[in-house]
């Protein structure tokens, strides 16, 4: 127990990291998402179709090709070519990545409401953008919580992934103390912090949940 | 007055002429029911009427404004503002109510005046309890749809309609929906309604509110309209065949 308390300070300096990544990643990534569920279902073939290439780019290479792409591989490329430092790129990676996902995430739960909202809220004169803000996007949102709950897990356990970048998130901390003292232990306290996240989301997913679900029969 | 003017409206989906030049004009307060079997496009006529669908020729003049017409230049509608507010003017209900779920019934009501209108809550919520007390489910104010029975909730859909007061209103199968049981709470609204001398063109397969309280009555098939009257000519002495053989079907 000593032994536990004696670590406990690192590991949450490198759980404030984590927490860090996390909620920018969400705060970017979120509204990103939608922007590009919105170009993604529009008429506008400019609009719909790099969007489409671009969810694929993004859903078909690993997280982890894409993290080390911007920080060792941005740099060298023509124009664009900047360089980051580590927490920066590292962010521009989740919220591309996440992006991704969560477009595809909101472009199935704007599809999944029916025709006659639109047609419903068009005779009464609602504007498109009125319509989306008011009728369909309210109710979109207690369709897709389900899936953006389970992505947003994920996230919590993939900022993991920052330690490629030597950066001393959660798990690097944990992993470094491990190696100093010859001692598992610090092992279950990281498993133990990455529950304690994942509940607290769980369960406030299920309080967004049955808020928005009120309308329901 | 004419409120409705339509000319010569032809409509295809692809390769299928689904309205063939048709023309139709309705008169201040009059009460028009369109009646026929399903597939000759009766709802896709009304539907063009507030630019649900797009023609592609004709021309439709609404409460002496040009919606849409035709030229050597093909089709030319309004410009996007001028055609918002002139399809305004009529108000629509639907076969699938299609009320906004995620708000109350009194929610429904408002939405659209204060959105559309910019009009402030507190001045319209007077207005809209009387809409509701009119078709009577003033008690349901703050029950969200779902509650509601199928009758309730078409007559809630008229109510958030004439919310938005509109010149005209259009009905596509208002009660197709509905348990039988149910239709006649609607009828009664849409009655109401018509006593008020509301322009209204229903689109209906109710043969009793067609003759009851229609002024006149159209009889389209396969993208034509066969046969006009008054209900009581055209139901006790159809002339067109076609009219003929449906009314039978009918029975």
């Amino acid at each position: 127990m000593e032994y536990v308390l004696s670590i406990l300070g690192p590991m949450l300096e490198g759980t404030v990291l984590t927490l860090q990544m996390f909620f920018i990643t969400i705060a970017l990534s979120l509204p990103l998402g939608l922007v590009l569920a919105l170009a993604r279902i529009s008429h506008f073939s400019f609009l719909s179709k790099p969007v489409g290439v671009y969810i694929w780019l993004f859903r078909g290479t690993p997280l982890m090709l894409q993290l080390l792409f911007i920080y060792f591989g941005l740099p060298f490329v023509p124009v664009i070519g900047v360089r980051l430092e580590d927490f920066p790129a590292a962010v521009v990676a989740f919220a591309l990545n996440y992006a991704a996902y969560f477009a595809e995430i909101f472009r199935a739960g704007i599809q999944s409401v029916d025709r006659g909202q639109y047609e419903g809220a068009k005779v009464l004169g609602l504007s498109y953008l009125q319509t989306m803000r008011r009728i369909i996007l309210p109710q979109v949102i207690y369709r897709v919580l389900p899936p953006v709950s389970n992505e947003t897990i994920t996230l919590v356990k993939d900022t993991s992934l920052i330690y490629a970048l030597a950066m001393n998130d959660l798990l690097r901390t944990t992993r470094g103390i491990v190696q100093r003292d010859f001692n598992t232990t610090p092992f279950i306290v990281a498993a133990v912090f990455y529950l304690a996240m994942t509940l607290v989301l769980t369960w406030g997913f299920q309080k967004l949940e049955k808020k928005y679900s009120a309308y329901e029969a | 007055m004419k409120k409705i003017v339509a000319e010569n409206i032809d409509k295809w989906y692809g390769q299928l002429e689904v309205l063939k030049k048709i023309s139709l004009s309705v008169d201040a307060g009059e009460v028009v029911a369109v009646i026929g079997p399903s597939g000759s496009g009766k709802s896709t006529f009304l539907r063009c009427l507030n630019r649900l669908e797009e023609i592609d020729g004709g021309r439709i003049e609404v409460d002496g404004e040009v919606l849409v017409e035709t030229g050597a230049a093909g089709v030319v509608y309004a410009p996007d503002a001028d055609s918002r507010r002139i399809c305004r003017k009529m108000g629509m209900v639907f076969q699938q109510f299609n009320l906004f779920p995620h708000l109350t019934v009194l929610e429904n009501l408002i939405e659209a005046p204060m959105l559309v209108k910019g009009l402030a809550k507190e001045a319209i919520i007077p207005e809209a309890e009387a809409l509701l007390r009119k078709v009577g489910l003033f008690e349901k104010r703050d029950n969200y749809p779902a509650r509601l029975s199928g009758g309730q909730k078409q007559r809630v859909a008229i109510a958030r309609a004439l919310a938005m007061k509109p010149e005209i209103m259009l009905f596509d199968e208002p009660t197709s929906a509905l348990d039988p049981e149910l239709t006649g709470e609607v009828l009664r609204a849409m009655r109401q309604l018509a006593e008020e001398h509301m322009t209204m063109v229903v689109v209906t397969h109710e043969m009793g509110f067609a003759r009851e309280v229609a002024n006149r009555v159209v009889f389209m098939d396969q993208g034509e309209i066969v046969e006009e009257g008054k209900p009581a000519e055209l139901f006790s002495r159809p002339q067109h065949p076609r009219t003929q053989a449906f009314l039978n079907s009918m029975l």
